[in-house]
């Protein structure tokens, strides 16, 4: 018996046809956490939280939640509770007969509910809209319905499907506080979906990020940025830059690459790594200079400026190496001038500590 | 869409046939028959006159149209009609369902199945039922072979009944596969998920949401019964009598063509009565979204 809330083991989904949303996925929760599911659409993400809220059932495989296998439980029996992508805010009843729904049903006395629906909407600050339709209220407020009507439920795991992706740039960051804020107050595990990198990098205290169903890593936030274990990861979570290289030695930790574009550097990795490989090193990680640097062992080479994008607070220069590779690097704009440190057309030196960047190899 | 205001042209060469055709076919005959039902047969040298009639003469239609004998038939064409509507639903509900929750492939081929019988002459398929009832009937065949019956099954409120049911079906199963179609599965699966019964969802979440749709095929069932006269003539004789053949028989056989005008109108006004109980429904239950 897993100790974790939610135990998923080897659990696969077939479609008949030979389609396959979720290969093989085995993962455990923790009591408390904030766990986020991400990856590019189609990546079998919402099919897995499905899965947990028993809305749709693994053809292979298990899933335990508190303890206890949910094979031949129905999602109406599940101690999960679940914020849907568009809200499914019963439109025939009011807000507070939609969140006190899911008491009435299951036989809570109605003076409790009343308590409890007081409760929920004091919660998500709703209070005043109790007798509202949802047809008179915008979608941020229709959303705080859909979470009060989950959590006045007291599930034991809180599932949310993309909960901020139909709000509006403004509100998709008042939700995101909000969100942290619930979570810690309530003391609910929250499953939550998303494709969006900044969210999940924002709210989750774990990460597990899938492609093509299955799970390519699972970690903390700062963990998948700094150490992503793979090229999908690295170019999934924030910029990165990719350089192809083949391996020429290796003692230990150091490593002698021949880089595409670079030639021979210098660089750590903790394990074996094969002959071919990936060096990635963040855009924020290198430094731009008009001289050549003269530190000794850092990564340096001669680009022009291609492109400038500025971003008010710091500025996105693409370059090209000699060999036609190009290279992002992040600039902060710390003092206050008119133009930006690089033009089009600059010739410019990009150079990086060896260590800041990693070698990846799948 | 433009409102027909910005494009006056176009909405009077469209609409001009269909205006004339209406006010040809439909407003002037039952003009006439308005005023028709206010009139009487003349009298000619002491006889009734078969084909000449003194106008407006007052209201004694409508007075003979409340004698017990046509309020008996039009009561029992009330919940005739009621009951064919209502098995009507509680079939159809179950059907609209399965083509709805049906894989996308066969969806166009069942809703075909459901329209087929339109292709059928209405007589036909009515005789069909005939064959099939009959004291000689494939029914009663079949009871025949496990050593049942037989049973009389014609000419009577059941046949009747049946037969309405078999042949308003469409317009009942149509409307709800419309809204059932356009409900939104969340709402179904956010039911479940909070804690709800497969039954409770259904009544709490899935009938309420396509009342809409239940609504429009009541009256598309409901009205037409009302006025029906070839099935319970065919199928109920002379023991099921709907306000229907009373209607049919002043005009033909009787040919009392005021006395059947007036019941025509007042058919007409109890339709009224049932389309305006739509209305304010449709007004108090806003928000669900027609």
């Amino acid at each position: 018996m897993p100790d974790a809330i939610v135990s998923i083991r080897n659990v696969s989904r077939r479609y008949p046809g030979g389609v396959v949303a979720v290969d093989d996925v085995s993962v455990d929760i923790e009591q408390n956490e904030f766990f986020a599911l991400l990856g590019p659409s189609g990546c079998g993400k919402t099919t897995l939280l499905r899965m947990i809220s028993g809305l749709d059932t693994p053809t292979e495989g298990h899933i335990y939640i508190g303890g206890e296998d949910m094979a031949l439980t129905p999602p109406n029996k599940r101690p999960t509770n679940m914020v849907f992508q568009s809200y499914a805010v019963f439109p025939h009843m009011t807000v507070a007969q939609n969140v006190g729904y899911g008491l009435k049903v299951t036989g809570v006395p109605s003076d409790e509910i009343k308590r409890r629906v007081a409760e929920g909407l004091e919660m998500v600050k709703l209070s005043h809209l109790a007798d509202r339709k949802p047809d008179q209220m915008s979608g941020g407020q229709r959303q705080r319905v859909a979470l009060a009507r989950a959590l006045v439920k007291r599930p034991k795991v809180l599932l949310l499907d993309e909960p901020l992706s139909a709000l509006d740039a403004k509100l998709r960051d008042d939700m995101r506080m909000e969100l942290t804020r619930l979570q810690q107050t309530v003391g609910i595990t929250f499953i939550i979906v998303t494709h969006d990198q900044d969210e999940a990098l924002s709210m989750a205290s774990r990460i597990a990020v899938m492609e093509k169903g299955k799970i390519r890593q699972i970690a903390t936030p700062a963990e998948l940025y700094e150490h992503p274990a793979n090229k999908f990861v690295a170019d999934f979570i924030g910029k990165v830059n990719l350089f192809e290289a083949s391996v020429v030695s290796q003692k230990g930790s150091d490593v002698i690459a021949n880089v595409k574009g670079l030639g021979k550097l210098k660089l750590v990795s903790d394990k074996a790594c094969g002959k071919d490989v990936t060096i990635a090193v963040r855009p924020e990680k290198l430094k731009l200079s008009d001289a050549a640097p003269k530190v000794e062992g850092i990564v340096k080479a001669q680009a022009t400026v291609r492109d400038v994008a500025y971003y008010g607070d710091w500025s996105e220069v693409v370059a090209e190496m000699a060999d036609g590779t190009s290279v992002s690097v992040n600039v902060q704009n710390e003092k206050r001038s008119i133009g930006s440190a690089a033009k089009r057309g600059d010739k410019i030196w990009v150079s990086w500590q060896g260590t800041d960047s990693l070698i990846l190899t799948e | 869409m433009d409102d027909w205001k910005g494009n006056r042209r176009v909405f009077w060469t469209l609409g001009t046939p269909g205006f004339f055709w209406l006010l040809l076919f439909f407003v002037v005959p039952l003009g006439f028959l308005f005023v028709m039902s206010f009139s009487d047969k003349a009298v000619v040298d002491g006889q009734v006159s078969i084909t000449d009639y003194d106008y407006l003469t007052g209201v004694s239609n409508y007075i003979r149209a409340f004698e017990p004998l046509y309020l008996t038939i039009m009561w029992k064409s009330i919940w005739v009609s009621a009951l064919a509507t209502l098995v009507c639903l509680l079939t159809a509900y179950p059907i609209a369902f399965g083509i709805c929750f049906a894989p996308a492939k066969w969806k166009p081929l069942l809703l075909l199945l459901v329209i087929l019988p339109f292709w059928i002459n209405l007589l036909i398929r009515t005789y069909a039922l005939i064959a099939v009832f009959r004291t000689q009937g494939y029914v009663n065949l079949a009871l025949g072979w496990v050593g049942l019956g037989p049973y009389d099954m014609l000419y009577n409120n059941f046949a009747v009944i049946f037969g309405l049911v078999y042949v308003y079906m469409p317009f009942m199963v149509l409307p709800l596969y419309a809204t059932i179609e356009r409900l939104d599965r969340s709402f179904l699966e956010a039911s479940l998920d909070l804690g709800a019964s497969q039954f409770q969802t259904f009544l709490k979440v899935t009938v309420p949401l396509t009342m809409p749709g239940i609504i429009t095929g009541i009256i598309l069932v409901f009205i037409p019964c009302l006025g029906s006269f070839l099935t319970p003539d065919l199928l109920g004789g002379a023991n099921a009598v709907m306000i229907g053949n009373v209607i049919e028989r002043q005009f033909k056989a009787a040919n009392d063509w005021p006395f059947g005008a007036a019941i025509s109108f007042l058919l007409m006004y109890a339709t009224f009565g049932a389309l305006a109980l739509r209305a304010l429904f449709a007004r108090f239950s806003k928000g669900v979204g027609v």
